[in-house]
């Protein structure tokens, strides 16, 4: 288990306050400009070397993402956009950095923004987090005061805004182009790439969009350097993680762990175990809703890191694991995951669009039965004609469930199918 | 500009939130006003007793230099803008299947029941109305309500009642976890981890 001493989010549960005073007994704002002063190039190497992969689910190392934005100023402005859209069914880690421990993620901002040299940065809020945004605003006052961030922030000469943006509503602004689209005062729908953010983003300019744990980590990581954060976890799966643990479990939390820990200690030392004991497991969806399902043979032994997990055809995704025991309707799960994609879709792709209101009309049927058993392929075919064939990856998101439910429960279905019809049979 | 053909009504900001609309504007660039429509949407939503109406979007538009169609495509576009009177309390409850495996169809029916109205309905002394959401994001402590600026949490049949009637006769109910004593997203019993710091008063948020 992850000793104390190597969490970075010591305030996740809200014990103490998340007032600037607090946040500095805890060590944030400590001589940030002595990180400052240590240069660009080497903010951007220390990060790179810390391993460090987005905590938003792609995994795309943060670092790297970082150095692709221009080394010079053509003139336009550079942005950092932070994605704290939080939605992914399952996820809920970035409300907890945002409402308990705002100011990691406003140093965050300063450290990632000057490694950037962008001259401002937007926190992307979701618009139903009123009261974290709230403590957000409340926080960036304080850090504005205190001369932290602003004209000269933390005295080093270099000008840093930071602002808050709230959304209204829309899972797709995850998306980090259709958030980009959203702060700008539009639809909130994906852009083609490329161009891609980092030459032609928010307003037309340099932008990098990084989520919400990703920035939040990155002072700890400069301030106790890139080898420590290399050191935890495993090779290319490196650092400390937030885990969401939701469903049926006996205790369901928020927990920072060490990368790589295997899945069932993950749930058996934070969660209190699987409700009615390990063996009572059916599956558990890893990642948020947009990964594959891992029946419970897989969960015995996987580990929650991106390559572990990928291994087992799934992902670490948000780290968001969502448990069902054995009392699950597992067809019912997904099918309300399949309606929640068809909500979502926002409209731009065609196949996404339509595809999505098929795969959730099926799905429903699917839960009561009443379906043909040929409609298993026919499903699945959508599922493949959806995936890869859209702007944004929420035509992946929307297919990949329902492929890992017939990957693993097909027989399920199958025979809910035939239950479905020797009733009708019988009546 | 005049196309608000149903709604006869007029809206303006009051003072009050004219001078918060120009603090919004302050956070994008000049020429880049239509950035601040969805918070001046939020704002005349709550000032417009919790709706956007045609004039309300008419008088964003032109405050905003936007064409009226980019504003009503926001509007339709974003689930959080309500295209049509609602309640003075508006209930949200979330249903996407983490929610759903910790009880949420018991959330629902105490909702039903005790409110005497369905998903998207209002009740008719126009108090109430009920919506289902999509994912709130608080997943470990779910089910979830959303009311007004907080999350109520870790919810079943009984502490929905309770908080519905809780609303009805005005009283202010504490937002967080409902059912269990456990401090936020922390586990039931207390935290595994950072025993020693979680000890340490430092206030609460």
């Amino acid at each position: 288990m992850l000793a104390d001493k190597d969490r970075i989010f010591t305030n996740l549960y809200g014990y103490q306050s998340w007032q600037l005073g607090a946040a500095k007994k805890r060590g944030d704002w400590d001589n940030t400009k002595d990180i400052i002063e240590k240069g660009v190039d080497w903010i951007v190497n220390e990060m790179k070397s810390s391993g460090l992969r987005g905590r938003g689910g792609a995994g795309f190392p943060t670092g790297l993402k970082w150095s692709f934005m221009p080394r010079e100023s053509d003139g336009r402005p550079h942005y950092l956009v932070v994605n704290a859209d939080e939605g992914e069914p399952g996820t809920c880690k970035d409300r907890e950095i945002m409402r308990h421990d705002p100011h990691k993620l406003l140093e965050g901002c300063l450290v990632a923004g000057f490694g950037m040299r962008a001259e401002a940065a937007y926190i992307y809020i979701r618009g139903e987090f009123v009261h974290e945004a709230d403590v957000l605003d409340a926080a960036i006052e304080e850090a504005y005061a205190a001369g932290l961030i602003g004209e000269n922030a933390c005295g080093t000469g270099y000008k840093f805004d930071i602002y808050v943006h709230r959304g209204a509503g829309a899972y797709i602004c995850g998306e980090e182009t259709a958030l980009i689209e959203s702060i700008e005062g539009k639809k909130g729908q994906p852009r083609l790439k490329p161009p891609f953010p980092a030459n032609v983003g928010l307003y037309g300019c340099p932008t990098t969009v990084n989520n919400v744990e990703s920035i939040a980590v990155a002072p700890t990581i400069l301030r106790r350097g890139g080898a420590w954060f290399a050191g935890l976890g495993r090779e290319n799966n490196t650092g400390t993680k937030l885990f969401c643990i939701s469903g049926h479990v006996n205790k369901p939390c928020n927990v920072e762990e060490e990368m790589g820990i295997p899945l069932k200690e993950l749930i058996e030392k934070h969660a209190g175990g699987v409700r009615g004991g390990w063996d009572n497991l059916l599956a558990i969806i890893p990642g948020g809703s947009s990964v594959h399902m891992l029946p419970k043979d897989i969960c015995d032994t996987v580990l929650m890191d991106f390559d572990s997990l990928r291994a087992e055809g799934s992902g670490l995704g948000t780290a968001a694991v969502i448990v069902m025991d054995k009392s699950t309707d597992i067809i019912r799960a997904i099918a309300r995951l399949a309606a929640f994609y068809h909500h979502e879709s926002c409209g731009q792709c065609t196949p996404c669009r339509e595809g999505t209101g098929w795969m959730s009309r099926i799905m429903a049927r699917m839960v009561t039965g009443e379906a043909e058993l040929d409609e298993i392929d026919l499903l699945l075919d959508v599922t493949k004609k959806i995936e890869g064939h859209t702007i944004c990856a929420l035509g992946d998101a929307a297919a990949w469930p329902i492929q890992g439910l017939f990957r693993h429960f097909r027989p399920e279905v199958e025979r809910r199918i035939l239950a479905y019809k020797k009733s009708r049979n019988a009546a | 500009m005049n196309i608000s053909v149903r709604n006869a009504e007029t809206f303006e900001f009051t003072p009050e939130n004219l001078t918060w609309a120009a603090g919004q504007l302050a956070k994008y660039p000049a020429s880049r006003k239509q950035s601040a429509v969805m918070p001046l949407l939020t704002k005349a939503q709550e000032q417009n007793n919790g709706w956007v109406s045609v004039p309300v979007m008419e008088y964003i538009a032109d405050m905003l230099e936007m064409p009226y169609i980019r504003v009503q495509e926001v509007v339709t576009f974003y689930t959080m803008y309500r295209q049509k009177p609602v309640g003075k309390h508006v209930i949200e409850v979330c249903t996407t299947t983490p929610c759903w495996l910790r009880g949420s169809d018991d959330v629902v029916a105490a909702c039903k029941d005790e409110l005497g109205i369905g998903f998207g309905e209002t009740t008719a002394d126009g108090e109430f109305t009920l919506l289902e959401v999509e994912c709130a994001g608080a997943c470990v402590n779910a089910p979830v309500i959303a009311y007004k600026e907080n999350y109520y949490e870790d919810l079943d049949n009984d502490s929905t009642r309770k908080f519905i009637k809780a609303i009805k006769n005005g009283d202010i109910i504490a937002p967080g976890p409902q059912t269990t004593d456990r401090h936020k997203s922390a586990p039931e019993g207390g935290p595994t981890t950072l025993k020693e710091f979680c000890a340490t008063p430092g206030g609460d948020s």
